[in-house]
């Protein structure tokens, strides 16, 4: 997915920067999808994403990021967050 | 028997969880194959994993993740850790792959992730060709398990190279050995355990038969059959007709 914000996770775009969308926020992608969050970690990301309580595990930047580790996990702008959950596989 | 990492398992069929019409046939199939181990994976959340999970929890069988897709040894590295986190288990199904063609691993991302891996306590079921090399560059990294494919992923060829896997079973009396891959039909089961292998590892053959469940059933009467054969010590094959009924007493007519 492209977006006009992780290309070396430079912004090259006024609009990407404040309120463009009406949220606000750090500009992260996050299973390959542009979003901005509000919070500045891993835990709080998810929380505001949606998966507080779901039953995931995270990587950023392709790191593998403990449940443990996430609230200490601070977030910076273009980092990939990827949430992966349980899925069918032979 | 020969243990997983210290289990023993209540049937040769390693079954997996992906391809089938439905959730419902899925568990189904699970039950009458009576398979003691579910693959499973991790992607992207989605919605519907946690209803995935529910249903693989019911089966009520032990659970082996897999690195499947994953390209090399960093990638394969990082989904087996957050597999161990998310699944709650220390076995990892490792996948390297390292041609799109035929998904045959990639011996040297394998043994690679298999040493990083098994050095954090991870207990690494790698699915690898039939290389004895391989195979023992495997063991050297730490894996207690090797699981050589018979054919490539899906293809339903059976065994491509039964000289190349009873080398293997020969060459490793003490490690358990799974044909994992390339099944198509329960024969090729049978063969497998035939061979002396462990177990077996399927998901296609079952999932996209018209009849799912009762293949998963056909693969788990087959399986038994090979293991007992196995254990039975078949008889060496010859060239030369011998015959079974008694010479001996014949009428000269």
């Amino acid at each position: 997915m492209k977006n006009d914000l992780t290309d070396g996770g430079a912004v090259t775009s006024a609009a990407a920067i404040g309120t463009g969308d009406g949220t606000g926020g750090l500009p992260i992608e996050v299973n390959g999808e542009p979003r901005r969050v509000a919070a500045g970690t891993v835990a709080g990301a998810l929380e505001e994403l949606g998966w507080g309580t779901a039953r995931v595990a995270t990587a950023l930047n392709g790191e593998f990021v403990p449940a443990a580790a996430r609230a200490g996990r601070a977030l910076a702008r273009g980092d990939r967050l990827e949430v992966l959950a349980p899925m069918q596989g032979g | 028997m020969r243990s997983f990492y210290g289990q023993q398992l209540d049937s040769p069929l390693m079954l997996g969880t992906a391809q089938y019409p439905s959730p419902a046939v899925m568990e189904a199939a699970f039950r009458a194959s009576g398979a003691s181990v579910a693959t499973v994976s991790l992607r992207r959340e989605q919605g519907g994993g946690q209803a995935f999970w529910d249903i693989v929890r019911r089966l009520g069988v032990r659970v082996l993740p897999n690195t499947a897709g994953c390209h090399g040894a960093r990638e394969a590295i990082t989904t087996a850790r957050m597999a161990r986190e998310l699944f709650r288990t220390d076995w990892i199904k490792l996948e390297v792959i390292g041609d799109d063609d035929t998904l045959q691993p990639d011996p040297f991302g394998l043994v690679e992730a298999a040493e990083v891996l098994a050095g954090e306590g991870f207990q690494v079921f790698p699915y690898t060709t039939e290389d004895l090399v391989l195979a023992r560059r495997l063991v050297d990294a730490g894996c207690r398990v090797l699981m050589p494919w018979g054919a490539p992923i899906g293809s339903g060829l059976g065994l491509n190279n039964p000289y190349g896997l009873r080398a293997l079973r020969a060459a490793f009396p003490d490690i358990p050995l799974v044909v994992d891959a390339g099944l198509g039909l329960p024969n090729h089961a049978a063969r497998a355990m035939e061979l002396g292998f462990d177990a077996v590892l399927l998901n296609t053959a079952v999932a996209q038969a018209g009849d799912p469940v009762a293949m998963a059933e056909a693969f788990a009467l087959a399986a038994r059959a090979g293991a007992l054969a196995a254990r039975a010590d078949p008889m060496a094959p010859r060239d030369m007709a011998v015959p079974s009924t008694p010479v001996i007493g014949k009428a000269w007519l």
